[in-house]
């Protein structure tokens, strides 16, 4: 074989048949082919977060809530609380450890008066535990009602805390932001919603 | 004798083992369950269509999950409020949308994921088709004798061999 001249060898093979072409070659590039595309899917599916589930209810009004007010406080939250003008709906409790997590940033955002944050004091344990962990890292709610038994969560579509929904003035969910609220998702994504639904 | 024990005990553990089933870790508590019969079956149907939000791959008949028991508590209610099953259904998707049915309906976002499983049985039973096809005409053109232009090729290739 190897006495073959090189152009030979590149044309022909010795049966005299043709070598094979790219046409006789691309039916072993459909399992390559196939590989890529399975292997895309779970990439990209890796990458997320299968507790975030999208929620069904943006651009619907805020479900009908009447909700009782915590301890300490005399007024609970309506769904007519939340019209008037764009505010925060934040679904927290105090057995929520990613709570804690953003409990500072809600606290600045109260602080400077940016936005009105309402709260939905989610599933405690005993009436005492929310304001008593209200108490002692301070309050960022301008309305807080209590929601033991999950009526108002599984209305608002909740999984897990926090959540926070951002409102519009008519009272329509336009939002919603699943987990603790990072000093980069207030900057890069809620305060300009925000801001945006004011200027609507 | 000792063979029979044995399968005895065989028997009595599989028994053990489809008894136990599910309900069995966690799920449903005594307090929650409706003193209507047929209320409670009912709810126990629509449970097992739910997916439990906090633990993705369990129904919230069957999970012990917080949210869980806060939504048979929920069903419940609206049962005995006189939902229909339908209503109740609808309701919980109309919060959560269909991720939250445990049993994605036929719509066109779920073409793919309901035919699938035939559109690749399909691809594969082509596949083998073409291959067995292919390889008896493989086997066929094996099966020929040479040509007379073909023996004299070879009859030279071989005489060029090297020893």
């Amino acid at each position: 074989m190897t006495d073959l001249p090189a152009a030979t060898a590149a044309s022909s093979r010795p049966d005299g048949r043709a070598s094979p072409g790219l046409r006789a070659r691309l039916p072993f590039l459909i399992p390559l082919v196939v590989l890529a595309v399975v292997a895309a899917y779970f990439y990209v599916g890796l990458g997320r977060d299968p507790h975030v589930v999208p929620s069904v209810l943006i651009n619907q009004p805020v479900p009908e809530l009447a909700l009782a007010p915590i301890l300490g406080r005399d007024r609970g939250l309506t769904t007519a609380d939340l019209k008037g003008e764009v505010s925060l709906l934040n679904v927290f409790g105090s057995w929520c450890v990613a709570c804690r997590v953003e409990h500072p940033l809600l606290m600045a955002v109260a602080g400077q008066d940016l936005v009105p944050i309402h709260g939905v004091n989610w599933r405690e344990p005993t009436p005492q535990a929310g304001p008593a962990w209200l108490a002692r890292l301070g309050d960022p709610y301008t309305l807080v009602g209590a929601d033991p038994d999950s009526r108002a969560a599984i209305a608002l579509g909740v999984s897990g805390a926090p959540e926070t929904f951002v409102i519009d003035r008519a009272g329509v969910i336009r939002y919603k932001h699943t987990g603790p609220i990072t000093a980069d998702d207030w900057e890069r994504t809620l305060w300009p919603i925000i801001q945006k639904l004011r200027a609507e | 004798m000792t063979r029979r024990v044995l399968s005895a005990a065989a028997v009595l553990l599989v028994a053990l083992f489809l008894l136990s089933g599910t309900g069995h870790a966690g799920g449903v508590q005594p307090d929650e369950i409706l003193s209507d019969p047929a209320l409670e079956a009912r709810a126990r149907e629509i449970g097992r269509e739910l997916r439990c939000l906090v633990c993705q791959n369990q129904s919230i008949d069957e999970s012990n999950a917080e949210l869980a028991r806060d939504m048979r508590i929920l069903v419940r209610a609206r049962l005995q409020e006189g939902d229909t099953d339908r209503e109740v259904l609808d309701y919980v998707v109309s919060r959560y949308g269909d991720f939250v049915r445990l049993r994605p309906p036929f719509q066109t976002s779920t073409y793919l994921l309901w035919c699938g499983p035939a559109l690749i049985l399909m691809a594969g039973t082509i596949a083998v088709v073409v291959f067995v096809r292919n390889r008896a005409r493989t086997r066929d053109d094996a099966a020929r004798p040479l040509t007379d232009a073909e023996r004299a090729r070879l009859a030279a290739l071989l005489r060029d061999q090297p020893r």
